[in-house]
């Protein structure tokens, strides 16, 4: 299509203003907010001991909860994939319940099950472990969904070829399958990454004290602290940038 | 790989057992609260007159910011795939593009305020004319755009680029104009990526509740959405509220559920279309 | 074929829509808690006033039955509600930021103060007899049925292992309270000022285990299970027992007087009617409907008839022991320098800047 519909300067000229409109100019209020005071003052909201302890614990519990979805998203890719049995593809469709159920909900859920009402006992509410939980609901089908595909273009061949020549399953795994699979592990779970370090709706009503950097953000806004809330936005999206950044360029090496 | 039968059970029970303690108990147990007092009770805190307003207002937030980004999303997608303008333009509108993913709803929130609020960039501009950006719901929807935003472009782009233009080609050597091209060749063939992203875009916005409890005025009847609603409501005390907040939350999940179905729906025709 | 997905849209679309009408056609229970009170917005009768009121977190109870009963008299016929409730910082903030508001409640007099400041509420707002506060409460303890730690007055919160439950106060004008009734038993039992700000030290840092945006989220934690004791209006416990919560309220020997205060705002395009409303509250019907909610009514001749659901404390004081408003704002909560936003900040709570 030559100078098609869209196709030219007219089209990106568009689209841009578009996102202008609704996404670069409103972020960039905020940068502009976190550094209206000068660069000393950002600073000095950027290192005080709440931002950093919620930036710390925020990352950090982000950083665990990729690890466990890891390694879980990529069990549950195997069975959905390798695996045969009854309500499969119910299975299939629950992993996307992440994904359609807003967040609120998410905690709701978690809470009534694991936190003071427990029908089983189990209260976690207010504690990191909720939390970690709460991540782990709203970040499940990053690392399933990205792991899937792979897994399913796998040849079969080499594996097979890898146990005729005696390896065993572990050896198999370990050499073959795994290396096909870890560039999309790992960039499900840098996803997976990216999305709990600004999660908010999840935690709002089970996080308590735990000082996570979105309900922190959500605290300074509210305590009438615009510039602390925008120094620590402006902190929170550069690292979930630098992630961004990391995935397209392994991204584009990896040919996807 | 041959697993032995043991393996194969052992992986699929720890699989689903963590799948059934993270997401199916949870979901259950808010069912069952939901109906603990009887359906009739659950029924009556779904039908207040606050309630019904937020729904209202839930599904009105997605009608308006669905379709703007849809057609924002297949446009860019357009330009994205098919644009004959320099690489690095693109690469810029592709990068931009991914920023609603990663940026926290609450940083959204306050990105609005500094912008319409008062004081903001533009809020003297609005206001002086009467018009009430933020507290207000053209804040929320505004909110609901930027979060739902990257959807369609991303469900359609890939489509786009498998499919590859020469049937396009073809048409505008038979005589086509570009907008026949497009409504007629272009547009069918990415069908179900465009269907994929709207559930995808709808589900999003729907459950929105970060950016839009920040700027809402959460007026019970005007400006609460049904997130926000249940927020609201699990700041009350007293015998029946945990029902009232999981009546919400369950109206809010049975929504979600049906966009839930479609998404499966729509996902495996666009993995057949690929 | 190519109608295929586009219906589908649509029936996707339409199906929540097809919810809607369902939920909608069947009507149900307003009185629900989490309804909205009876205020219906665009389907206004003509003639009909529709007043914006913007108030703190806790009065939700009692402003659904005021807007009612006013609806039904004959000064507020045909005057309908929107109503918002939320920590009284936040909301004061929000009106101050441009959020439609006719009449405003707050917690403490600095939230209202702070519009005073920015035009949006007159100067003389507290010119009148009731000095503009629309009804009284006070800072109680609220202990789980049975007071299994035996906690008895404001000494007992410091002692190890008692958990405390008390908001944030640069969003509540309920956590201010609180913390300043803390603080003023402390130099009522003969402790010198800055044995009072260490006895604040400890509670907040020890002894509070969490600190929610607001009274009623603090509640909510509360009555969810955390937490031995939690601080509180008096009309905000009151109401809880009234729901069968299985609480307690302690009566402290020393406490602080909680005087909320209300005005119409200057930018209220609804004025008269506004002030309408204010002036009802102030009258008998308006003072006893506050009392049977559970606040202590302003107006002599309504409180004298409670005196039984209300005790009073033996030495009860109010914010004019501490100095007052404007110099309490600031000594202990100006942002960054007062001395309970330090021992916030240090407990590592987020805090105004």
């Amino acid at each position: 299509m030559r100078a098609g519909l869209g196709a030219g300067g007219l089209g990106l000229g568009i689209a841009m203003l578009y996102m202008s409109a609704f996404v670069l100019i409103p972020l960039a209020s905020v940068v502009a907010k976190a550094v209206s005071s000068g660069l000393g003052k950002f600073w000095d909201s950027i290192d005080n001991a709440l931002a950093i302890r919620a930036l710390v614990i925020t990352m950090s519990a982000s950083l665990i909860v990729a690890a466990i979805g890891a390694v879980m998203g990529t069990l549950v890719a195997w069975i959905l994939v390798r695996d045969t049995f009854k309500g499969k593809r119910f299975v299939g469709t629950l992993i996307d319940l992440p994904f359609a159920l807003p967040t609120i909900v998410a905690g709701l859920t978690l809470i009534a099950l694991y936190g003071p009402n427990s029908p089983v006992g189990i209260d976690l509410a207010f504690t990191r472990g909720a939390v970690i939980v709460a991540l782990l609901f709203v970040t499940l089908p990053f690392v399933v969904r990205s792991v899937q595909p792979v897994l399913i273009e796998l040849d079969r061949e080499v594996e097979e070829a890898a146990a005729s020549l005696g390896a065993s399953n572990t050896t198999t795994f370990r050499r073959i399958v795994l290396p096909a699979l870890r560039p999309a592990i790992f960039s499900g779970a840098a996803l997976a990454f990216a999305r709990s370090i600004g999660e908010f709706g999840s935690l709002a009503l089970i996080a308590g004290k735990v000082q996570i950097a979105s309900l922190v953000i959500y605290a300074d806004i509210e305590n009438g602290s615009p510039q602390a809330a925008a120094a620590l936005s402006v902190m929170l999206m550069l690292v979930a940038l630098v992630v961004l950044f990391i995935l397209r360029t392994i991204g584009a090496r990896v040919g996807h | 790989m041959a697993i032995s039968r043991r393996t194969t059970l052992s992986l699929r029970a720890v699989a689903l057992l963590y799948l059934t303690l993270l997401l199916l108990l949870p979901v259950a147990v808010v069912f069952w609260r939901t109906f603990e007092h009887g359906a009739g009770t659950a029924w009556s805190f779904m039908t207040t007159p606050a309630a019904i307003s937020a729904l209202w207002l839930t599904i009105l937030l997605a009608v308006i910011a669905v379709p703007l980004n849809t057609i924002f999303g297949v446009g860019a997608a357009m330009v994205l795939v098919r644009g004959k303008t320099p690489r690095a333009g693109k690469a810029i509108l592709d990068a931009l593009i991914d920023l609603p993913f990663v940026v926290s709803p609450v940083i959204v929130g306050l990105a609005l305020i500094l912008v319409y609020g008062q004081g903001g960039w533009f809020g003297h501009a609005f206001t002086s004319h009467g018009i009430q950006i933020i507290y207000a719901v053209p804040g929320m929807v505004i909110a609901t755009v930027f979060v739902s935003l990257p959807f369609v472009v991303r469900e359609v782009a890939p489509v786009l680029a498998e499919v590859g233009d020469e049937q396009e080609q073809a048409a505008a050597t038979l005589g086509a104009s570009p907008w026949q091209t497009f409504w007629r060749v272009t547009l069918p063939s990415i069908r179900w990526g465009v269907a994929y992203g709207v559930v995808l875009t709808t589900a999003r916005a729907l459950g929105e509740i970060g950016a839009v409890l920040v700027v809402s005025s959460n007026v019970a009847g005007s400006t609460l959405t049904l997130p926000l609603l249940i927020f609201q409501r699990d700041e009350q005390v007293g015998g029946q509220v945990t029902t009232s907040v999981y009546a919400a939350a369950t109206e809010l999940a049975v929504l979600s559920i049906g966009v839930l179905l479609l998404m499966t729906m729509f996902g495996s025709r666009t993995k057949e279309a690929r | 074929m190519r109608t295929g997905p586009r219906r589908l849209i649509v029936l996707g679309l339409l199906s929540p829509a097809g919810l809607a009408v369902a939920v909608a056609g069947c009507g149900g229970s307003s009185d629900a808690v989490g309804g909205s009170g009876g205020t219906s917005n665009a389907a206004a009768t003509t003639g009909s006033t529709q007043l914006q009121l913007v108030a703190y977190s806790t009065p939700k109870k009692a402003y659904d039955a005021l807007t009612t009963a006013f609806g039904q008299s004959s000064t507020g016929k045909g005057v309908t509600f929107g109503q918002s409730f939320g920590a009284s910082g936040s909301q004061s903030r929000a009106v101050d930021s441009g959020q439609p508001a006719d009449v405003v409640a707050f917690s403490t007099e600095p939230d209202m103060t702070r519009l005073v400041k920015d035009g949006i509420v007159a100067g003389n707002w507290d010119a009148n007899p009731e000095h503009g506060i629309a009804s009284d409460s006070v800072v109680v303890l609220v202990v789980r049925n049975g007071n299994p730690k035996h906690i008895t007055g404001w000494d007992d919160l410091i002692k190890p292992g008692v958990d405390v439950i008390t908001p944030n106060p640069s969003t509540s004008g309920s956590a201010r309270w609180n913390i300043l009734a803390g603080y003023g038993a402390q130099l009522k039992e003969g402790k010198t000022q800055a044995q009072a700000l260490a006895y604040v030290n400890t509670l907040l840092t020890k002894n509070v285990s969490v600190q929610d945006s607001s009274a009623s989220a603090a509640l909510q934690t509360f009555t969810g299970g955390k937490g031995d004791v939690l601080l509180d209006y008096e009309s905000d416990a009151l109401s809880a027992e009234k729901t069968g919560e299985d609480i307690q309220i302690v009566y402290p020997k020393q406490t602080l007087l909680i005087e909320t205060p209300i005005a119409v705002t200057a930018t209220s395009s609804h004025a008269s009617q506004a002030q309408a409303f204010l002036n009802w509250q102030w009258s008998a019907a308006g003072q006893t409907i506050w009392a049977q909610q559970g606040y202590r009514p302003v107006l002599q001749s309504v409180a004298s008839q409670f005196t039984n659901k209300f005790p009073t404390p033996p030495q009860l004081f109010t914010i004019a022991y501490l100095g007052g408003w404007s110099k309490v704002k600031d000594e202990f909560f100006a942002p960054q320098t007062g001395s309970i936003t330090k021992i916030e900040e240090a407990a590592g709570v987020p805090t105004a800047s």
